[in-house]
C-alpha cells in the first residue's frame, strides 16, 4: 500500500485540518522531492509489490499530466503494481473537467474519490468549497461519460446549514447514479481550524449532536434501500465494491505514506514526515539515504502491545467485520471479555461465534465503546 | 525590672511593621546588617511571601539609651489576621506598651482598630507612629487626625518614621524607654507566667514563650501548667534573640522561652500560666480561653493511595500550628479523608497552601461550614461539624449557628453596595460611624456560615480593594438552616452537602445543578441532577444520554491521533468517582466548589 500526500488546494475549507498549501508555487518542487523521498525509502515495505496506491490530500486533482507521469514513472522504478491494483485519486469537482478526466482515464488511475460534500449551495458556500452546486453533479456525469466505473464520493452531513430535508436530497441524488461507493461524514470541528474559530465566536454554530444523530440514521436507512452496504461507520458499498486501500488500514496492514505530513506504518511503529511544505522540498533536496532517520523528515513512535491491541479494537469495530477474537493477542484476550460484557448486555455490541460487531446502535457510541475496551498499561 | 520595655506592634497587613522590626533590630545591633534577610521576624517562607505574619515571634534587644543606661526591650510581634484574634489578645497580654503602626499613605484600617481597642482594654500605653512618612503619596495630616479621632493623644505624641529610610527610629527608641512603662511585678512572689505563643522545633520539640508577671523560673525546675494541669521539668530556660540564649533564671517583667521536652504543640495552649510545682500562684492569668475551629471542611488527597501521606503531613503541621484540628472522615464521593477544624479561612487557606507547598499534597477541599449546634426533638443538644451529620428534619426540633460582629472600614463611596453585600448575607447593621470624612466604620452582626465562602472576594471587588474587615464572635443564634442534598440519578453526592438558609436553599442548589451539568461528561443514559431539602426536590437539571460518539475519518494518520485521544479519555475516566451509578470527573468536586466564579 503506497499513500501520496499532495499538500496544495486552490482553497481552504473551513473545517478541514490536513496539512495543505493554498499557494501552488512550490508544487513542481515538491513533487520532484516526493518522487526523491520514494526512491529513499522504497525499502520501508517489506515487499516491493503494491496492491493499491492512493493519492490524497490537499487536492491531488491539482497535479497536471506531466507531474502525475513523473510520479508513476518512478513508482513503477521502485515497485511492482499488482496486476488489479486500485489507483485512487481523489478529485475535487471544479477540476474534473472532460479534459482532465480524459488525461486521467488514460494514467494508471483506476478509481476517483470525488469530493462533492453538497448538492446544495449554501452548504458548498458555508463549507468554503471551491466549487458549485451545478458541478457536483457535472462531475459526476462526465466522470460516468469517460468510463469510470469506479468511484466513490465524499457527502457531509451534520453541518447547521444542511437542514434534514437537504440532507435526504443530497443523498436521493447521489443514489440516482450508478454509485458504486459512498464515504459520508459527520462534520467534526476539529481544533486550529476556521471552522473552529468561527465556533469559538459565534459567527458558525457548532455541530448539534440531535440533528448528527438524526442525519446519520438518515444516512443507513436510505443507504440499505439504495442496495449499499454499510461496510465502516462512514464508508458504503454496493456489494464488493469496497476501497480495499482504505479497507486495509483497519485490517492493520502496513502502509508507506510519501509526502509532507504522510503517516506510514509498518505492523509495529508508526511514523509521520513533518507538516511544512518548505522544509520538507529542502530537506529531500540535502540528505542522502543513511542520514533520514537523524534529518528530522520524520517522527517515530513504536507501538506497545497494548497500543496495537487498542488500535486493533478501534478500528475492527468500525468495520462490518468486526473483531475476530482470536486475533488479538493472548493476553489482552481474557480484558476484551471481560470488558465487552457490558455492551454485549445493552446490546451495543453483538457477539456471533468468535467475532464481535458493534450494532446498529453501537455504531452511534463507536469511539466510547472502544475507549472502553482499551487495555491501558 | 525598671530597665525592661516589653511591647508589640499593632499594624494592619503590609503598613511595614516587619520592616520597621528590622530597623530597630539593626539600630540595637541585635543583628548584623550583613546578616539581615529582609524581614527577619517572619521566618517562614509563607510568611514572607505573603508579607504578613502567620505566627507571632518575640525578640529580646538591648539598647543603650542617650541617658547613659542600657535597657532591655522584648519585642512581641503579633498575627495581623482576624482568625488569630485571641493570639493577638495573649501577646497584648504580656506588654506594658503598643507601638500603633500606621500606614501615612493609607490610614487606618478594620484591622487595627480592634486590635488596638484589644490593647487599649488591657492598659497598654500606646504609642502612634506613621509609618512610610517619606513616600509622596503619605497623608500625614490627615492620617494623623484619624489617629488622635481614634486614641485622643496629642499631635506632638505622634512619631513620624519610615522603616525604608530609618527615619524617626531614635524617637521610636526614646519613647519606648520613656512612655512605656516599666513592667511590675514581684520577683519573690509564685511564679505566674503567660504563655503567649509556641513553636516547634524539630530538634528541641516544642519551645513555649512567656512573659514572667510574678516570682523566678530556673532552669532544672518542676513546672506545672495551669490548664492542661500537665507537669515537666524546665529542661532550659532562656532569652529570644535571634537565637535562643539560655540563662540560669528569668525574673519577673521579662519575656523568655522554656523547653521541657514536650513533643506535640498540642500540650502547650496559649495563654496558658506556667507556675511551679512546689510553691504554685494561688490562681491563673486571666483571659485563657481554649480556642475552638469555627471553620470546618474536608480535605481529601486527590489520589486515595495518598491517604496515609495526607495524615503524615497534616500531623507534621499540627506539630506547630495546635489550633489546626482533623479527624479521618470517608466520603462517598472522595473516598478517605480528613475533617478539618480551622480558626477562620485564611487559617484554611494557609494550611491548603502549606501542604501543597511544604508537603507536594494536592487536595480537593469540600465547602466549608461552621459548626452548628443542633436540638433535636428528644431534646438532645449537640454540636454538628458536618452538614451530613444534621439530623433528618423529622428529628429536628432547631439549628444555631455562629453569629460574628463585623467590622468594615470603608469609603463613603461604597457604604451603599457594601450594605447590599451584607444584607444578602443576612447581616444586620448596628452601627455607622465615620471616623473621619472619608472614612466610616459599618458594624454588623452576621452568620459566620455566610462569610466562609463568597464574602471576601465581593468585598474586596465591589469595594476596589478599600475596604477593611474584621469580625468577633458573638453568640449562637437559632436560623432557619436546611440540609440541602445534591442528588445523582437519585444518590446523594455527600461532599456537596451543604446546610443554607432556607431562604437561598433554591438559589444555591439551582447553581450547584447548573455547575454539575457543565461539569459532568454524558453517559449513556440520562443523568437527573437534583437539590434537595429531605425529600422535597428544589432544583434539578437534567443530562441527556449520550447519543453520538464516534469519529467520522479513520484513516491512515487518523489511527494513531484517535487512538491516543480515546486513551487519553480512558486515563480520564479511571480518576473519576463513581457515584451509584455516575462516574464523575474529580475535577468537578473542586470547579463546583469554586461558587463565586
Amino acid at each position: 500500500m503506497l499513500y501520496l500526500h499532495i499538500p496544495f488546494c486552490k482553497q481552504a475549507c473551513h473545517y478541514c485540518d490536513f496539512h495543505f498549501s493554498t499557494s501552488l508555487r512550490q508544487k513542481g518542487a515538491l513533487v520532484d522531492a516526493l518522487i526523491r523521498e520514494m526512491e529513499l525509502r522504497n525499502d520501508y515495505l517489506s515487499e516491493r509489490v503494491l496492491s493499491s496506491v492512493y493519492f490524497g490530500g490537499g487536492t491531488p486533482s491539482l497535479l497536471d499530466e506531466m507531474e502525475l507521469a513523473a510520479i508513476f514513472k518512478a513508482i513503477e522504478q521502485h515497485f511492482q503494481l499488482e496486476p488489479q491494483a486500485e489507483i485512487t485519486l481523489e478529485a475535487n469537482p471544479d477540476d474534473l473537467s472532460i479534459e482532465k478526466l480524459k488525461s486521467l482515464r488514460d494514467s494508471p488511475v483506476n478509481r476517483l474519490s470525488i469530493g462533492i460534500q453538497s448538492f446544495a449551495e449554501v452548504d458548498l458556500r458555508s463549507m468554503n468549497r471551491a466549487h458549485q452546486a451545478h458541478e457536483a453533479r457535472a462531475c459526476i456525469e462526465n466522470a460516468l461519460k469517460m468510463g469510470f466505473d469506479d468511484f466513490s464520493i465524499d457527502l457531509i452531513y451534520g453541518s447547521p446549514s444542511t437542514s434534514d430535508a437537504q440532507w435526504l436530497e443530497n443523498l436521493r441524488i447521489a443514489f440516482d447514479y450508478p454509485l458504486p461507493h459512498l464515504s459520508a461524514y459527520c462534520l467534526t470541528v476539529e481544533p486550529r481550524t476556521a471552522l473552529a474559530h468561527q465556533v469559538k465566536t459565534g459567527q458558525a454554530l457548532p455541530v448539534d449532536e440531535n440533528q448528527a444523530t438524526r442525519q446519520f440514521n438518515t444516512l443507513m436507512v436510505e443507504a440499505e434501500k439504495a442496495g449499499f452496504e454499510h461496510y465502516e461507520i462512514s464508508n458504503f458499498a454496493q456489494p464488493g465494491r469496497y476501497a480495499r486501500h482504505n479497507t486495509n488500514y483497519w485490517r492493520g496492514k502496513p502502509y508507506l505514506g510519501l509526502g509532507p505530513s504522510a503517516h506510514s506504518f509498518d505492523g509495529h511503529s508508526r511514523q509521520w514526515n513533518l507538516a511544512n511544505n518548505a522544509r520538507y522540498i529542502q530537506l529531500l533536496e540535502n540528505t542522502q539515504a543513511e542520514k533520514l532517520p537523524a534529518s528530522g523528515l520524520y517522527e517515530i513512535e513504536k507501538l506497545s502491545p497494548a497500543q496495537r491491541y487498542n488500535e486493533q479494537v478501534m478500528t475492527s469495530l468500525r468495520t462490518q467485520w468486526g473483531l475476530d477474537w482470536k486475533l488479538i493477542e493472548p493476553q489482552f484476550q481474557a480484558h476484551f471479555l471481560q470488558s465487552a460484557q457490558e455492551f454485549l448486555a445493552s446490546k451495543h455490541l453483538v457477539q456471533e461465534g468468535q467475532t464481535y460487531r458493534l450494532s446498529r446502535e453501537g455504531r452511534f457510541l463507536a469511539d466510547h465503546i472502544a475507549a472502553e475496551l482499551f487495555y491501558l498499561g | 525590672m525598671k530597665n525592661i520595655r516589653n511591647f508589640c506592634v499593632i499594624a494592619h497587613i503590609d503598613h511595614g511593621k516587619s520592616t520597621l522590626s528590622d530597623r530597630l533590630l539593626e539600630h540595637t545591633k541585635t543583628i548584623d546588617k550583613r546578616n539581615m534577610v529582609d524581614q527577619t521576624l517572619d521566618n517562614m517562607d509563607l510568611e514572607r511571601e505573603r508579607g504578613i505574619t502567620i505566627k507571632s515571634h518575640a525578640i529580646q534587644m538591648l539598647y543603650n539609651h542617650s541617658d547613659g543606661q542600657r535597657y532591655t526591650f522584648n519585642m512581641i510581634d503579633t498575627p495581623g489576621h482576624v482568625d488569630f484574634s485571641y493570639e493577638v489578645s495573649r501577646s497584648i497580654a504580656a506588654c506594658e506598651g503598643a507601638l500603633l503602626l500606621v500606614d501615612a499613605t493609607q490610614g487606618i484600617q478594620a484591622q487595627t482598630i480592634s486590635n488596638l481597642y484589644l490593647a487599649i482594654e488591657h492598659d497598654l500605653e500606646i504609642i502612634p507612629v506613621l509609618n512610610k512618612v517619606d513616600m509622596e503619596s503619605a497623608m500625614i495630616d490627615e492620617v494623623a487626625d484619624q489617629v488622635i479621632d481614634l486614641i485622643g493623644c496629642k499631635r506632638e505624641d505622634i512619631l513620624l518614621a519610615s522603616g525604608k529610610t530609618g527615619i524617626g527610629i531614635d524617637d521610636i527608641m526614646t519613647a519606648i524607654v520613656n512612655r512605656i512603662p516599666a513592667p511590675k511585678g514581684d520577683p519573690e512572689a509564685p511564679l505566674q507566667a503567660l504563655i503567649f505563643d509556641s513553636v516547634f522545633n524539630s530538634f528541641r520539640g516544642v519551645i513555649a514563650y512567656f512573659r514572667v508577671l510574678n516570682g523566678r523560673l530556673k532552669k532544672g525546675d518542676k513546672v506545672k501548667f495551669f490548664h492542661t494541669a500537665n507537669e515537666y521539668e524546665a529542661d532550659e530556660v532562656g532569652i529570644l534573640q535571634l537565637n535562643l540564649i539560655p540563662q540560669q533564671q528569668l525574673e519577673a517583667g521579662n519575656v523568655g522561652y522554656i523547653i521541657t521536652g514536650i513533643k506535640e504543640s498540642k500540650e502547650i495552649k496559649v495563654g496558658d500560666t506556667i507556675t511551679t510545682y512546689a510553691n504554685p500562684c494561688p490562681e491563673a492569668i486571666k483571659g485563657f480561653e481554649d480556642v475552638k475551629p469555627m471553620v470546618f471542611a474536608g480535605i481529601f488527597p486527590i489520589d486515595n493511595d495518598d491517604f496515609e501521606d495526607l495524615r503524615d503531613s497534616l500531623e507534621k503541621l499540627q506539630l506547630n500550628d495546635a489550633s489546626l484540628v482533623f479527624e479521618p472522615e470517608t466520603s462517598v464521593a472522595l473516598g478517605f479523608g480528613f475533617r478539618c477544624g480551622f480558626l477562620g479561612m485564611l487559617h484554611l487557606e494557609i494550611i491548603q497552601e502549606r501542604l501543597s507547598r511544604e508537603f507536594n499534597m494536592e487536595v480537593i477541599t469540600t465547602v466549608p461550614n461552621v459548626s452548628y449546634y443542633a436540638t433535636n426533638t428528644q431534646s438532645e443538644r449537640f454540636m454538628v461539624r458536618t452538614p451530613v451529620d444534621l439530623p433528618d428534619p423529622n428529628y429536628l426540633r432547631t439549628v444555631e449557628e455562629p453569629y460574628i460582629r463585623a467590622q468594615i472600614i470603608t469609603k463613603p463611596d461604597y457604604i451603599g453596595s457594601i450594605m447590599t453585600l451584607c444584607m444578602e448575607k443576612r447581616g444586620i447593621l448596628t452601627r455607622q460611624s465615620y471616623l473621619t470624612t472619608t472614612r466610616v466604620e459599618l458594624t454588623f452582626e452576621m452568620p459566620l456560615g455566610e462569610i466562609v465562602f463568597d464574602f471576601y472576594d465581593r468585598l474586596k471587588s465591589i469595594s476596589r480593594g478599600y475596604a477593611s474587615f474584621d469580625y468577633q464572635m458573638i453568640d449562637y443564634r437559632a436560623s432557619d438552616l436546611v440540609k440541602l442534598d445534591i442528588k445523582l440519578n437519585g444518590d446523594n453526592v455527600d461532599a456537596l452537602c451543604a446546610l443554607v438558609h432556607r431562604t437561598k436553599a433554591e438559589a444555591f442548589g439551582r447553581r450547584i445543578c447548573q455547575r454539575l451539568k457543565e461539569l459532568l461528561p454524558r453517559q449513556q443514559f440520562v443523568i437527573a441532577i437534583q437539590a434537595a431539602i429531605g425529600a422535597k426536590i428544589i432544583a434539578r437539571e437534567t443530562i441527556s444520554a449520550m447519543r453520538k460518539d464516534v469519529t467520522a475519518k479513520c484513516y491512515g494518520g487518523d489511527i494513531s491521533r484517535k487512538r491516543k485521544l480515546l486513551e487519553k479519555q480512558k486515563e480520564g475516566k479511571k480518576k473519576m468517582r463513581q457515584i451509584g451509578s455516575v462516574e464523575v470527573p474529580q475535577k468537578a468536586f473542586l470547579e463546583v466548589l469554586k461558587l463565586n466564579e
